[in-house]
């Protein structure tokens, strides 16, 4: 009724309040995604300015120096390299197990729903419980600190990335492959081994790289596993000195020339972590699409 | 072209142990080795999975173990005193769960706006060929090692908001009651609001991605139907995207708390590692995880370590928790979308 009997005119002053409060939105919108880019700029502009100067080659042939005295990273350089790869070689199986697991055999079971709910809970939870745990169970009864702890405790941490990954990538291998397996009478771990696996190369790859690249600026789980040391030393039931710890010890020292080292390996972690995670990107996009 | 994937099915079983036309020298013998082979794999994948489990029982067991002796001697006292003496053996864990929920509150009240705005930005304003690059860019901001944050905020974050922020803030709320002591004392530079801060910056990615994630799901024919009625973008967004996808974007906000809650070398850089409580948040204070950072290694005494692990107990409950709700609302919302 009171449509009929009112001309169709416009609110003038809602209408043009609306648009005022679209437009103030959008604009807001605008700000905050360059509000987070701008972050990124800074952090990286920053690394640059301060890490280029001191990329020397002595940075990877001389080892950590004492305060005042030149030096460079190579210690916690290969320490660095020695306990990641070992946390992937001792987390990637286990990872790559335990996914297949929650997409092949147990997709539907109970346990399954119940391991991915653990799992993705361990992906966040704060890395230097991680770091605890491993103090309790591996350096308070062997009564020192060691690599193998340290790397114990980051293969703690790649464990669920990988299994994520592996989960989700298999999980996007077209079942007629699974039945056509099936049908020809391939027992299942054949399938998974010699197909789904195949077919989710990439996507598994991508879970390790990505794994990589979060483990290879832990500091907190290293601060009590590995600790750290300021010689020469590959020696895993020992302090193995890594470049995370290092770069911890140098900046929060008074000595210029251990900031200016800190400074450096920040920059060389940052731009190892961010190229690993933008070749597991393209890795996951080709993937995808192929 | 005969690529890996193209080959017929059949090749891999031909190719693979035992089924060999040639050779087959007993059928039964050949099905019952693939049988067990079958059998120990799925055996040895379960055990990984179960694994996960195990490890879980373990982190919680063994940060049990260490902190009774702390929970021992202080009883639930622990939790609710603040001093944190090694000399006399006194620990109250109160000050350093304070820090801990004070950072993470100031990170989720710049964290949650912006980072809602950001992904308003990328699933309905940006135009299609700028969604991937903007979108990766901000994930790599997640992709930051920690410890980078840290050596960043120090020298270069501290020294800034000490110079041109904190003396402002101070002047700009003198004259309010309550916002004068929120932020009053000397602009240090590091305490609790740098700490915040930069917290608010790592959290943000968290929060921008899985709300972009469940924006994008929202049916289009919702959308297109409040647009056909006269909506604007802005509208469309509050009326329709965010009651639709409020359970995840709950699940977003949880998660980037839990990430907060944790988060160790950034706070352990800027906070100032001060065990009390003030009601300036810009003075220094400690956080559960830069206590242990900071004290662990040099921790003398069992009781000391004890305590120290008894906090990362807590931490770890905490954090537990408002993970274990992030990921039931998710959970949710992906039924819902399906």
């Amino acid at each position: 009724m009171s449509y009929a009997s009112k001309p169709h005119t416009m609110n003038a002053s809602l209408y043009n309040a609306r648009r005022r409060k679209n437009a103030v939105t959008k604009f807001l919108a605008v700000a905050a995604t360059l509000f987070g880019l701008g972050w990124l700029v800074l952090i990286l502009g920053e690394l640059l300015w301060r890490g280029v100067g001191g990329l020397s080659p002595s940075v990877f042939t001389e080892m950590t120096p004492p305060p005042g005295a030149a030096g460079g990273l190579l210690n916690p350089i290969v320490g660095s390299l020695i306990l990641t790869t070992l946390a992937v070689v001792i987390g990637t199986p286990i990872g790559i197990l335990a996914g297949t697991y929650l997409a092949e055999y147990g997709r539907h079971e109970k346990i399954s729903s119940v391991v991915r709910f653990i799992n993705d809970i361990l992906l966040i939870a704060p890395s230097i419980v991680i770091g605890l745990f491993v103090y309790e169970i591996m350096v308070a009864p062997m009564g020192h600190f060691s690599g193998w702890a340290g790397a114990i405790a980051l293969a703690v941490i790649v464990i669920p990335v990988v299994v994520r990954t592996t989960e989700d990538m298999l999980t996007l291998v077209p079942d007629a492959l699974r039945e056509a397996a099936a049908s020809i009478g391939l027992p299942r771990a054949y399938m998974i081994t010699r197909i789904a696996y195949r077919a989710a190369r990439a996507g598994i790859l991508t879970g390790i790289l990505l794994a990589v690249a979060r483990i290879s600026g832990e500091t907190a789980p290293l601060l009590f596993t590995a600790l750290n040391n300021q010689f020469w030393s590959v020696n895993l039931n020992g302090q193995v000195a890594s470049l995370p710890v290092v770069i911890f010890q140098f900046a929060l020292s008074p000595y210029a020339e251990w900031q200016k080292l800190a400074w450096t390996g920040a920059l060389i972690i940052t731009l190892t972590v961010l190229t690993l995670s933008i070749i597991a990107r393209t890795l996951a996009s080709t993937g995808k699409q192929s | 072209m005969p690529s890996a994937r193209r080959r017929p099915v059949s090749d891999f079983a031909l190719s693979g142990t035992g089924v060999r036309a040639a050779e087959t020298p007993s059928r039964a013998k050949v099905l019952a080795r693939l049988h067990l082979g079958d059998k120990a794999f799925r055996h040895i994948t379960r055990g990984a999975a179960i694994l996960v489990l195990v490890i879980l029982g373990g982190v919680i067991v063994s940060l049990i173990m260490g902190s009774l002796p702390a929970l021992r001697a202080f009883g639930f006292d622990f939790v609710t005193t603040q001093s944190w003496n090694p000399v006399t053996e006194k620990f109250g864990a109160l000050a350093p769960i304070y820090g801990t929920v004070v950072t993470s509150l100031i990170a989720m009240l710049i964290a949650v706006p912006v980072g809602l705005m950001v992904a308003f930005f990328l699933t309905e304003l940006c135009p299609q060929w700028l969604r991937r690059p903007v979108g990766i860019a901000i994930e790599l901001l997640a992709g930051i090692p920690s410890i980078i944050y840290g050596i960043w905020g120090l020298f270069v974050f501290v020294p800034f908001l000490q110079q041109h922020v904190q003396p402002y803030l101070i002047d700009i709320f003198a004259p309010f009651p309550i916002l004068s002591s929120l932020f009053a004392g000397p602009p240090y530079g590091i305490g609790m609001l740098t700490a915040g801060l930069i917290l608010a910056i790592m959290v943000l990615p968290f929060i921008t991605s899985i709300s972009r994630d469940v924006f994008e799901a929202v049916p289009p024919v919702l959308k297109e139907a409040a647009y056909g009625v006269g909506c604007t973008t802005w509208e469309v967004f509050r009326n329709v995207v965010l009651p639709y996808t409020r359970v995840g974007v709950i699940g977003g906000i949880m998660l980037g708390l839990g990430r907060a809650l944790g988060e160790t070398m950034a706070v352990t850089f800027v906070i100032g590692n001060a065990h009390k409580i003030s009601a300036s948040i810009l003075a220094p204070g400690t956080t559960i995880s830069a206590t242990i950072a900071n004290e662990f290694t040099e921790a003398v005494g069992d009781l000391y370590t004890s305590s120290l692990i008894a906090l990362g107990l807590i931490l770890f409950v905490i954090t537990f928790v408002v993970l274990a709700i992030a990921r039931l609302l998710l959970a949710r919302i992906e039924r819902k979308i399906g």
